[in-house]
């Protein structure tokens, strides 16, 4: 598997990360060596294996409906690069 | 002997008998950090006046009665765990400015017990990489060679344990990221079964693999430290609601008839014969202890790689989303608009194989390869977990080497991934399997130590920790110590 | 041409859960910014997700109610994408395996006809934050309070053919979720809204035509309104020759209309995957049990039993049957006037529901409770008060005057039935009248209306109208 700067641009953008163009070939090639390594588990019969998302197969623990939480605004916002009254800031989103 | 020669269990005996108190331990050791040890850059944050505070309010427990076997122990967390009111980086610029506004639950069960803690490990960033090279505080030396790596995530614990920097550490496995840096640095680290100990404030890399383990000196010093990490933690739903066992009271037994596997995979063409002689000679040891060794096959090893990192990077592509300048962490300078606060922010903040692994992850969940990757990968772990289960119906361990390769050279590795994802090649499909590990000093290979691989059933951590001990019993490897810091 | 409609909605429901999803924070409306954002909420460093099992039953029972089946294993996947009130960069929702599926709902028709609606499946999932443009210059606010609520989507089958059908679904689902008590149904507030899906493709034509998807629709109005906007919409374009595009619309309320969302360069490609802090959502034959003894009476149950037991017409039973409030109400009305069921039915619909809305107040708020309405009506039916004075003794209580009893003897409202002072009256009406009598016995039978409204004036309504009638023509035979 071989990706083009190309690939590598859209892939960067899905994930949101800015990559310089300088940078392009070298992540290009990273990136197909890496897609051919993984390739490699073609070589295995996986027909009718059923994936395994979980080492530990046991069901989902779910908790009672109950409020624990206290505001913590000041604690979590004294982290934030950017708040106002209370809010999150980011550059204007045009919808 | 210096105090800051001493195993956990040494300490704590000492702490006990009154020959010495939590502070002036901990001030040798914050005086050995800074000293001897500052050239490792094993640490990211030392929290000297924090830690000073906690030997003395651990010498007040010990003195109104109230002391438990760690109380005044002294520990260094990885830059992974989530400790309240200090920089928590995880190894990244992303996180440089992060104060974290809570602790991880390994964080508090060790406050709980007492332990002081020293400060905050050297990683790879986002426990991404396997020599500690990735960190943006740079690379952390190997104490018995400070030209090589000491492997890595979790290489500033491992490098801090080995150079008597810390008694013990606390470090993450992902693909080995405890046992491999373990090896390098000829020292004992513990991988639990996925779900032992909680995950809750451990950032994540790959959830469905990641998992908290000690790392120590000896096998009896990470059966202390697991015994107060692990637990439930309904704050983690893979949390498992099982019975700790006394890990420490449980050495004794003895290995008479212990039927043991040894992969043929494990031993095969990417094995370094130093390291495979060295891993010989330990079976020998084991054998005169009693054990019974039979060959076994795991035959998806050399493919759990390739599934591997599919799997962590996905995961990982998703984990990492949450870093992107709006809540907390790094944001760009000025940024034009919002996608340009997304691309820059993460762009700079994320270092090279961070975003290596975060493309490779999104690109192998898009639309279109998610089958041929993501699925594939999942099928890969039911076949290596299968391997696995159907070993355990006929040994009670696994045995091998810990890694290929004994710690290689600073650089040698950075630039080709792949030759360094093969670092994990042993280590892997444990992770996949969520089966604990553990990895012990065996021997050295080039006057660098020689890691030895331990691999139990599910939440068999006992079974693993006594043979680990029996074998140290026997053996003084894991008593040396690295010239320039014995 | 002849054209056919084809919609289907997917409906979002705030589940009335005390705490989110995903974490221990409030989900109460209205708080300041931030304030009921956790640190899961936030997706801060480290923290994990752990399931709410009060959402887990909410979805349980409105599968039950819309006979779905409920699965018993089903699974949590990641939504990828980026957006500031998604602080996670994903969304938790459900994909492959969603908790319910394959049931159905009965919409009622206003021709009286009925019509059966596939309900596709209903997944849980955690609902986004908000973004606040307002009060800012160059830059968005954040507030996450809402990040984490709870969130059932509902998703019917592309049954629906024309938008009366949609508002009808949409309205029966509304109704059901308030029976269950899973969601307040409050619209404005956004804890109900919905997107549709619509196409519309030549009569008999097999295939779908190509959809496109209306998002946020937060009222049965809005939903007609742009429905039928879009429908027009889509038939003009094939008809002047052009194709209908795949893409997502926004209903634009002050115009009527609908309108592109800018159309991103790229495609989304939302990378779902099974989320690997959540283990598959496990749910036993146990659960549902314990889910089902907690099912209240459904509406279209309660609209039978409510025609067979207070033999109501179909069209009240429907109405009652509304909201379990009224219902409730209505129920309690008729056990106070001792059965009466059609008057409670007439009473309620009538003029209780035209004060309420007269005043702007909801069922739960009447000033005139249940057991004073039955109360009045158990007066009406004994005969101490007519049906006319009733409306004078239900004005007083809702004043605050008290029950009928005491706005009857407070007012000397009782009903005259004395004979004797019937009598009395009809003989000064008839004597004060002697031209219209003479008119009356020369066959104007029609007067009678004209010696009755008179006595009634006379007796300030209180008289018995059958008693006047009956004595009236007596008299006038004479």
């Amino acid at each position: 598997m071989s990706l083009s700067n190309e690939q590598v641009n859209e892939i960067a953008h899905l994930a949101r990360l800015r990559v310089d163009e300088a940078d392009l070939p070298e992540y290009a090639s990273n990136l197909s060596a890496i897609l051919s390594f993984v390739d490699a588990m073609n070589a295995a019969d996986t027909t009718g294996v059923e994936p395994l998302a979980h080492p530990l197969e046991m069901p989902q623990r779910l908790r009672e409906d109950a409020v624990t939480e206290e505001n913590q605004r000041e604690r979590f916002q004294a982290v934030a690069p950017q708040v106002e009254a209370g809010l999150y800031l980011v550059p204007r989103v045009i919808e | 002997m210096s105090d800051t020669s001493k195993t956990v269990a040494e300490l704590a005996a000492g702490l006990a008998a009154g020959t010495f108190s939590s502070e002036e331990i901990t001030r040798a050791y914050l005086e050995r950090i800074q000293g001897a040890g500052a050239d490792l850059n094993a640490f990211i944050t030392v929290t000297g006046d924090r830690a000073l505070e906690a030997a003395r309010a651990a010498d007040d427990r010990r003195r109104s009665g109230d002391a438990g076997p760690l109380t005044g122990v002294p520990l260094a967390h990885k830059d992974i765990f989530c400790t309240r009111d200090v920089r928590t980086s995880c190894g990244s610029r992303m996180l440089d400015n992060f104060t974290a506004p809570y602790d991880a639950h390994v964080v508090e069960r060790c406050q709980q017990a007492g332990m002081v803690c020293l400060g905050k490990t050297n990683m790879d960033e986002f426990a991404m990489g396997s020599s500690n090279e990735t960190s943006y505080y740079g690379p952390v030396k190997n104490p018995w060679d400070t030209d090589a790596v000491p492997g890595g995530s979790s290489g500033g614990s491992a490098a801090a344990v080995a150079a008597r920097l810390a008694p013990a550490a606390t470090g993450t496995d992902t693909g080995g990221s405890i046992r491999q840096p373990a090896a390098l640095c000829g020292i004992t680290g513990l991988k639990p079964t996925y779900g032992r100990v909680s995950r809750y404030g451990m950032i994540a890399f790959a959830s469905s693999l990641d998992q908290g383990g000690p790392m120590a000196r000896t096998a009896e010093d990470c059966a202390l430290l697991l015994e107060a990490m692990a637990g439930f933690d309904e704050r983690d739903s893979t949390s498992v609601d099982r019975a700790v066992p006394r890990y420490s009271q449980e050495l004794t037994g003895s290995l008479q008839g212990l039927r043991v596997g040894l992969p043929k995979e494990y031993f095969g063409d990417g094995l370094d014969p130093e390291v495979a002689r060295v891993i010989d000679a330990a079976i020998g040891e084991y054998r005169e202890l009693g054990v019974e060794f039979r060959e076994i096959s795991l035959a998806n090893t050399e493919l759990a790689v390739p599934a591997y990192y599919v799997i962590a990077p996905a995961e990982c592509s998703s984990n990492l989303s949450r870093f992107d300048g709006v809540r907390f962490g790094y944001r760009c300078e000025s940024p034009r608009d919002l996608e340009d606060l997304y691309k820059r922010s993460r762009g700079e903040g994320f270092g090279a194989e961070v975003k290596r692994r975060i493309m490779v992850g999104t690109y192998a969940l898009s639309a279109g390869y998610f089958d041929a990757y993501y699925r594939k990968a999942q099928q890969m772990r039911r076949l290596i977990k299968n391997d696995f289960m159907a070993a355990f119906e006929d040994v009670d361990l696994i045995l091998g080497p810990t890694s290929p390769t004994p710690a290689f050279n600073i650089g040698e590795r950075a630039d080709d991934p792949v030759k360094m994802y093969l670092s994990d090649l042993y280590t892997i499909a444990v992770n996949l399997a969520g089966l604990p590990g553990i990895s012990l000093p065996a021997g050295f290979a080039g006057g660098r130590p020689v890691g030895l691989q331990l691999i139990g059933n599910y939440f068999d951590e006992g079974r693993l920790l006594n043979a680990a001990h029996r074998y140290q019993q026997v053996t003084d490897w894991h008593t040396r110590a690295p010239g320039a810091f014995a | 041409m002849e054209w056919e409609v084809v919609i289907g909605l997917e409906i979002h429901a705030q589940l009335a859960t005390r705490s989110k999803i995903f974490s221990g924070a409030s989900t109460s409306y209205g708080a300041e910014p931030n304030t009921q954002a956790c640190a899961v909420d936030l997706g801060l460093p480290g923290v994990l997700p752990v399931l709410n099992k009060g959402a887990v039953a909410m979805a349980v029972k409105l599968g039950l109610a819309t006979g779905c089946t409920i699965a018993p294993r089903s699974e949590f996947a990641r939504k990828n994408y980026f957006y500031p009130d998604l602080p996670k960069g994903y969304q938790i929702s459900q994909y492959d395996l969603p908790v319910v599926h394959d049931g159905a709902v009965t919409i009622e028709l206003d021709d009286g006809s009925t019509k059966r609606i596939g309900v596709t499946r209903a997944h849980l999932e955690e609902d986004a934050g908000k973004s606040l443009h307002e009060g800012f210059e160059g830059v968005t606010g954040i507030d996450l309070n809402r990040a984490g609520t709870p969130l059932l989507e509902i998703v019917s089958e592309p049954d629906i053919r024309s938008s009366a059908e949609a508002v009808a679904y949409m309205k029966k689902i509304h109704t059901l979720v308030r029976y269950l008590g899973i969601c307040d149904g409050n619209m404005q507030e956004g804890s109900f809204r919905c997107d549709a899906n619509v196409s519309v493709r030549p009569a008999g034509q097999a295939e779908f035509g190509t959809r496109t998807e209306i998002k946020n629709v937060n009222s049965f109005r809005f939903v007609q309104q742009a429905l039928d906007h879009e429908v027009e919409r889509q038939i003009d374009v094939i008809e002047s020759g052009g194709k209908v595009v795949q893409e997502t619309r926004l209903f634009d309320a002050v115009k009527g209309e609908t309108r592109s969302m800018r159309t991103k360069e790229e495609a989304n490609d939302y990378r779902y995957f099974p989320d690997p802090d959540l283990l598959p959502l496990e749910i036993d034959e146990a659960l549902v049990e314990e889910v089902r003894s907690e099912l209240p009476e459904l509406p279209d149950a309660k609209k039978q039993r409510f025609m067979d037991d207070y033999a109501l017409p179909a069209y009240d039973a429907s109405v009652l049957t509304a909201s379990r409030e009224l219902a409730d109400y209505f129920e309690a009305t008729a056990e106070a006037a001792g059965g009466e069921g059609k008057l409670a039915a007439n009473w309620v619909m009538g003029e209780l529901s035209g004060a309420l809305n007269k005043a702007g107040l909801d069922i739960t708020e009447s000033p005139v409770s249940p057991a004073m309405l039955g109360g009045m009506l158990r007066r009406v039916s004994d005969q101490t008060i007519s049906g006319k004075i009733a409306k004078q003794v239900f004005e007083a209580m809702w004043n605050g005057e008290g029950d009928a009893d005491t706005v009857i003897d407070k007012h000397g409202l009782k009903q005259v039935t004395d004979t004797g002072a019937i009598e009395a009256m009809i003989d000064e009406v008839i004597a004060a009248n002697p031209e219209q009598v003479a008119q009356y016995q020369a066959g104007k039978d029609k007067l009678l209306g004209f010696f009755v409204g008179q006595v009634m004036k006379a007796s300030k309504g209180k008289a018995n109208p059958e008693q006047v009638n009956e004595l009236l023509r007596k008299k006038l035979a004479e």
